[in-house]
């Protein structure tokens, strides 16, 4: 594919597409299509499309080493910041929906009290409830990669340092699992098959670090994945 | 109970004209967006409101009935909890189309004069039918007012003559795969079961529904015959009733044993004991977006049924 195809056309097409969710949302929502609790659907349809978002952008490397399509590498910080985007959805729809709408307001909505009221009841719930603990994590994790994804940034922080600090994803994905796993009732499989995708994307990595510190033989040299 | 034939009815006796036209519109709409839809486990799917049943009657209004305006039909049949049929609040609504709730029998067993088995003809027979709004709080947080048509259920416990041992009643739902898809799945131990004490059973809010809207029971909402708690979580009014057992021991529900943790044998609407994972101090009245409606103890109906827990630790009793 040539740069310029890349540039104009694939990557606006994915930028597009990776809108899409949250445009049905929108569109639902204005137009009465949610369902009759629209709350819940906001709360999973933005909590589940973080999640895929984190896996895409998991599945990037290895997509490359896989394939050898080496341009892959210019998709991941689009889908690593749509997943910040959606988590920070998500993130929103529980701080309003659930703390504010819980809240009294002796001074009126807009007020210093209603700020700190709301600071309170976020960190509490977030202190108390291990659920809601680990899903702010996630979004926790993502915060400092979104903040730091630009290409002025990773010049200043140097890409070693900034490769590293970017390794917070990997626990991103697992605390989005747990968070998953632990909402659902009884029916676990959807969480489980995140856990899967999740553990698959991690272990190629593992894998591959392992085969790479092992001392240059023959045998192994044959099955490296490069 | 006079059963009225679908074709004795008049639309007008049915809905107004503007309930009638919303709801063609809403039918259209959801043909579009069916069209539209990405198949996927959270995208929220068409929703298929139950076709309008039979008409029951007499039914009598009731004091226990709530003044709170009730959900709508199409918000009470596409929205349910029904995990005989998946665990999606939609997949009721769309599966539970197969469910064959005629002919019905119940099995009435355990510590009573007479084990038997009725047809529910039998056990409507001299019954009076109530129209009873019932406030309905899932353990999930949220709510809905809905208009129940039943009798109480000390009505046929009554005639069932309890022995002096039995203390508690056991409900069990219909288990049949070739009906129910989601009984193949073994995330709950089927038959679902639930249990009240007998106290609790006897008590006049606590009745058997037949009917919503003063209808014939939707299948999805758990025809053609369930129980309704109106102070307990919704998991405890068991659906599609095939059996009622009479006790001495306390009986295990299928959420209890499930998650003993979690869903404990009382369940009792309470906004003082969390889930262990989530707040029950709040619930969001549906349709709605906000979680700010404050969860009352007992869910409203304390004054009738609080003296039933008078001594008990209610934090351990959840």
């Amino acid at each position: 594919m040539s740069d310029r195809a890349l540039r104009f056309v694939l990557k606006p097409a994915v930028f597009v597409a990776s809108l899409g969710p949250v445009g049905w949302l929108v569109w639902a929502a204005l137009t009465n299509h949610l369902s009759v609790n629209p709350l819940s659907d906001i709360t999973n349809e933005t909590g589940v499309w973080t999640l895929r978002f984190v896996c895409i952008t998991l599945a990037i490397t290895p997509l490359r080493r896989v394939t050898g399509w080496n341009a892959a590498i210019r998709f991941r910080r689009m889908t690593g910041l749509f997943a910040f985007f959606y988590g920070t959805l998500h993130f929103l729809t529980y701080v309003i929906a659930d703390r504010f709408a819980g809240l009294d307001f002796p001074d009126g909505f807009i007020a210093w009290s209603t700020a700190r009221n709301l600071a309170k009841s976020v960190s509490e719930d977030i202190y108390k409830r291990p659920f809601i603990t680990i899903g702010f994590t996630a979004w926790l994790t993502m915060l400092p990669l979104a903040l730091t994804s630009t290409s002025g940034m990773i010049r200043r922080l140097g890409g070693r340092r900034w490769n590293l600090l970017h390794r917070l994803i990997y626990a991103t994905g697992i605390a989005g699992v747990v968070h998953y796993w632990w909402l659902v009732k009884a029916d676990i499989s959807r969480p489980r098959t995140y856990a899967v995708v999740v553990g698959v994307l991690l272990a190629f990595r593992i894998i591959r670090a392992r085969l790479r510190a092992v001392p240059v033989r023959a045998p192994v040299r044959s099955v490296r994945l490069q | 109970m006079l059963v009225k034939r679908a074709s004795d009815i008049r639309s007008s006796e049915i809905s107004d004209k503007t309930t009638y036209l919303s709801r063609r519109q809403f039918l259209a709409a959801a043909g579009v967006l069916m069209a539209g839809s990405v198949a996927g486990e959270s995208v929220v799917s068409a929703q298929r409101q139950a076709p309008r049943g039979r008409k029951l009657e007499p039914v009598q209004k009731s004091a226990f009935s709530t003044p709170e305006k009730p959900n709508t039909w199409q918000q009470i049949t596409t929205y349910n909890n029904f995990y005989e049929f998946g665990v999606d609040k939609t997949d009721a609504s769309t599966y539970a189309k197969s469910l064959k709730t005629s002919p019905w029998s119940i099995a009435m067993e355990g510590e009573v004069a007479k084990p038997a088995v009725w047809t529910l003809e039998d056990v409507l027979k001299g019954m009076t039918l109530e129209e009873r709004i019932y406030r309905h709080r899932c353990v999930e947080g949220w709510s809905m007012v809905i208009p129940w048509v039943g009798f109480p259920l000390r009505d046929l416990l009554t005639r069932l003559q309890p022995t002096s041992r039995a203390g508690f009643v056991e409900f069990t739902t219909l288990n049949d795969p070739a009906q129910m898809p989601g009984v193949r799945n073994p995330y709950l131990r089927w038959p679902y079961t639930e249990g009240l004490r007998l106290d609790e059973a006897m008590h006049p809010l606590t009745i058997l529904a037949v009917g919503l809207y003063d209808e014939v029971l939707p299948n999805q909402d758990g025809a053609p015959v369930r129980l309704v708690v109106p102070w307990k979580y919704g998991f405890k009014s068991v659906k599609s009733v095939v059996k009622i057992r009479l006790a001495a021991q306390q009986p295990v529900g299928s959420w209890q044993r499930a998650a003993p943790q979690e869903y404990g044998f009382y369940a009792n609407v309470n906004p003082t004991v969390d889930h262990p994972r989530w707040s029950q101090a709040r619930e969001v009245r549906l349709p709605g977006l906000f979680k700010n409606r404050p969860t009352e103890m007992f869910n409203g109906y304390g004054d009738q049924v609080a003296s039933l827990y008078s001594g008990m630790d209610l934090r351990r009793n959840y």
